[in-house]
């Protein structure tokens, strides 16, 4: 949020001037018969990816040289909207002249850098960069045709997000090195989820196999499992606990040294919460029965329990009587 | 030319409604609950907007009709208060609304399902209304309220609200419509109907934006949404918008009369009709949810091949404004509930175009409109892989992603 999101409707003010241009004006425009590719001496590829149900579509022609492998000519027709149809455009016009090895390596954030006026600023809203992934997929789609292989065989990794095209291996070191447990923070740090959101959460625009949620619940797991594993062998930093675990061993530190005391005296005492407080964990307990009225029970006693929950625990925790 | 074919979005300000308005914004800005006379100078206009309103939709001396910012604001106080009064505080758990109504509707009852109400959207029929029987299967014991639109926005059906009210009265349950898209386009008499509240906003009629209200039947108890001071008898705190006030009340006398009435009825819906035939012409072309029983001034048309906002856009170059429901027009890349209801997976969700016209409209301008839309189709068609060559032994690879 903030003062650049209150008014609606500007998606098309932040088209680039060559988005307008192309849309308007498709270069590329068309399409490649057969009878032209043989007068070439070429060979003709058609590729489709997309459809009109799914909001774009887009079916690219390629005349290439069986010899060189080099596209001597490169049209599209496209359904979608004017961003797709300059996607596609741009799209087609860079695949000219490349061989279909090099063309297999545009991707869409190669498509949206050549629509852009200025190098710095985005050809595109951010919802719309998906509209250029589709381009990205039919020259996959062209070339596996060509080469008579199948489509997956030209993805080396796993993309989650399509639209900043970060792949699963990116997105999990990501999230491991840097402990996220937000969506806004995977944003922040990888640009994935930033533009159409599909990926973000099932119930979006596009349905995928990997959400970015699962991410989050995968690696929150992982490090719960981490901690019991830990917790188990005995060698994990009170910190590092889980606020269960942690509940545990304060009471257990109370119960094999403190506990047996005080209701010796005729008293006792319940932890109430933990809490993290800047550097401190701090420990909220309330004395009962006898204890409850006695004098030490905020002077000597206290000193005596944060002192034991300290040395066999963490240095930092306080204990706060309620 | 410049043709605004829109007018389900928003509308011009009809120039005698302004100046009606005018004074307020300048000379007479009295605040109307003050005793000297810069606030009893805005005393009589007040008076005879409340008229104007009252006459509008038919109602009776003893109802309510509270000023309120817009159809939103109105919306939102019928299902948060109708929480509060019958949910929170009484022994109902339950509302409701159809799955095409305005996000005004849908996103309230969205946020009041994550408090706990239980909601159900009801599906609509093929031709995009609710079935009466729908609702009586709907309904439940402890259902607090039921919100159904008069007209939809996209559209333009007319649902059969007479049916809704009587069904709604004989189970003894709350019957509140958001007649937004109703007013000025067809009549509108809460009596005849015998609904018990109603929203409106005074921008879909040729009135000021950012002043609307609601329609309260006398008798029915709604606890207010903004406390404060004792502005339209306590039911809605906050010193009262004038002049869009008396804008809403001159609005609603011109749109509503039944000269007015009579004017959509036969020379909007002549120049609708007239763009629409012209438009079916051009092959592969549909218009969504059929055309009977719908608002004079809108049509809603399917052109395959062609996606709504690429169509949007070649308009626009050709100064005509309309709107689309495609998700590829909205920021979020949600389609909008009406094509969803039509089918989200199908072609029409994402190459449907909105014309909504007004009685500023002129002939010349729909023969311009209707000019331009088949030379907008013929280009995007001619771009579009939906119509492009193939050679013979082509698969088309053109389905789902």
């Amino acid at each position: 949020m903030g003062m650049d999101s209150l008014i609606g409707g500007t998606i098309w003010d932040e088209y680039s001037q060559k988005v307008t241009e192309l849309m308007n004006n498709p270069q590329n425009m068309g399409e490649i018969t057969e009878e032209q590719a043989e007068a070439m001496g070429a060979k003709l590829i058609v590729a489709d990816f997309g459809a009109e149900s799914c909001g774009d579509a887009v079916r690219l022609y390629w005349a290439v040289d069986p010899k060189s492998d080099i596209i001597l000519e490169s049209k599209f027709k496209s359904f979608g909207c004017g961003t797709a149809i300059a996607s596609s455009d741009t799209m087609a016009e860079l695949c000219k002249g490349k061989t279909v090895d090099e063309a297999v390596k545009i991707t869409n954030i190669d498509v949206e850098k050549a629509m852009r006026d200025t190098p710095d600023v985005p050809a595109v809203p951010p919802q719309k960069m998906h509209c250029s992934v589709m381009a990205y997929d039919v020259i996959k789609k062209a070339a596996a045709q060509y080469k008579g292989v199948d489509v997956d065989s030209f993805e080396e990794e796993i993309i989650v997000c399509e639209c900043a095209r970060v792949s699963l291996s990116t997105l999990k070191e990501v999230i491991r090195i840097n402990d996220l447990t937000t969506i806004e923070q995977i944003v922040d740090y990888t640009k994935a989820g930033a533009f159409c959101k599909s990926c973000i959460r099932p119930g979006g625009h596009e349905a995928k196999d990997i959400y970015l949620v699962d991410l989050l619940e995968e690696y929150e797991k992982e490090k719960m499992a981490k901690a019991a594993d830990a917790s188990l062998s005995g060698n994990i930093a009170f910190a590092d606990m889980t606020i269960v675990q942690k509940i545990k061993a304060v009471d257990k530190v109370i119960d094999d040294n403190i506990r047996a005391m005080l209701i010796m005296d005729g008293g006792n005492i319940e932890i109430l919460d933990i809490k993290e407080n800047g550097g401190y964990i701090d420990i909220y307990i309330r004395y009962l029965g006898a204890c409850s009225g006695c004098a030490s029970s905020s002077t000597g006693t206290l000193f005596a329990i944060e002192n034991i929950l300290r040395e066999k625990l963490d240095q930092n925790i306080r204990v706060l009587p309620i | 030319m410049e043709v605004y074919l829109d007018n389900n979005a928003t509308t011009m300000i009809d120039p005698k409604v302004l100046d009606e308005m005018m004074p307020f914004l300048t000379e007479k800005y009295g605040n109307p609950n003050s005793l000297h006379k810069y606030g009893s100078a805005t005393h009589p206009k007040m008076v005879e907007a409340i008229d104007h309103l009252y006459t509008g939709i038919g109602a009776a001396d003893e109802d309510d009709i509270i000023i309120t910012s817009n159809a939103t604001e109105a919306n939102n106080w019928v299902l948060k208060s109708i929480w509060i009064d019958k949910i929170l505080n009484g022994d109902k758990k339950h509302i409701i609304t159809s799955e095409v109504e305005h996000p005004a509707i849908t996103a309230t009852c969205k946020f009041l399902e994550t408090m706990g109400v239980e909601v159900s959207y009801l599906e609509v029929n093929e031709e995009g209304v609710l079935d009466p029987q729908t609702l009586r299967d709907a309904l439940r014991d402890d259902t607090a309220l039921v919100s159904i639109m008069w007209a939809n926005n996209e559209t333009g059906k007319i649902f059969p609200i007479k049916e809704i009210a009587d069904i709604c009265k004989e189970a003894g349950v709350l019957f509140h419509s958001d007649a937004t898209q109703a007013i000025g386009k067809v009549k509108v008499d809460v009596k005849e109907i015998g609904v018990d509240m109603i929203s409106f906003s005074a921008h879909k009629f040729h009135g000021p934006k950012g002043v609307g209200a609601l329609y309260i039947r006398g008798g029915v108890s709604l606890t207010p949404c903004f406390h404060g001071g004792e502005q339209m008898g306590g039911k809605r705190a906050g010193t009262v918008d004038v002049a869009s006030m008396v804008g809403m009340g001159k609005a609603m006398q011109l749109a509503t009369n039944p000269m007015a009435i009579a004017y959509e009825v036969n020379h909007v819906g002549m120049l609708r009709n007239r763009l629409e035939a012209a438009i079916l012409e051009i092959p592969d072309t549909i218009v969504i949810g059929g055309t009977e029983n719908r608002t004079p001034n809108t049509t809603l048309i399917s052109f395959r091949g062609v996606e709504g906002e690429s169509m949007l856009w070649d308009l626009n170059r050709a100064g005509i404004a309309a709107s689309t429901g495609s998700a590829c027009a909205s920021e979020d890349l949600e389609a909008n509930p009406v094509m969803n209801a039509f089918g989200s997976d199908s072609e029409l969700a994402h190459t449907g175009v909105r014309f909504s016209l007004s009685r500023f409209n002129t002939i010349e301008q729909i023969d311009y409109a209707i000019e331009q839309v088949k030379k907008a189709v013929e280009r995007l068609r001619g771009i579009s892989s939906s119509y492009a060559y193939s050679p013979k032994n082509h698969v088309s690879g053109l389905g789902a992603h």
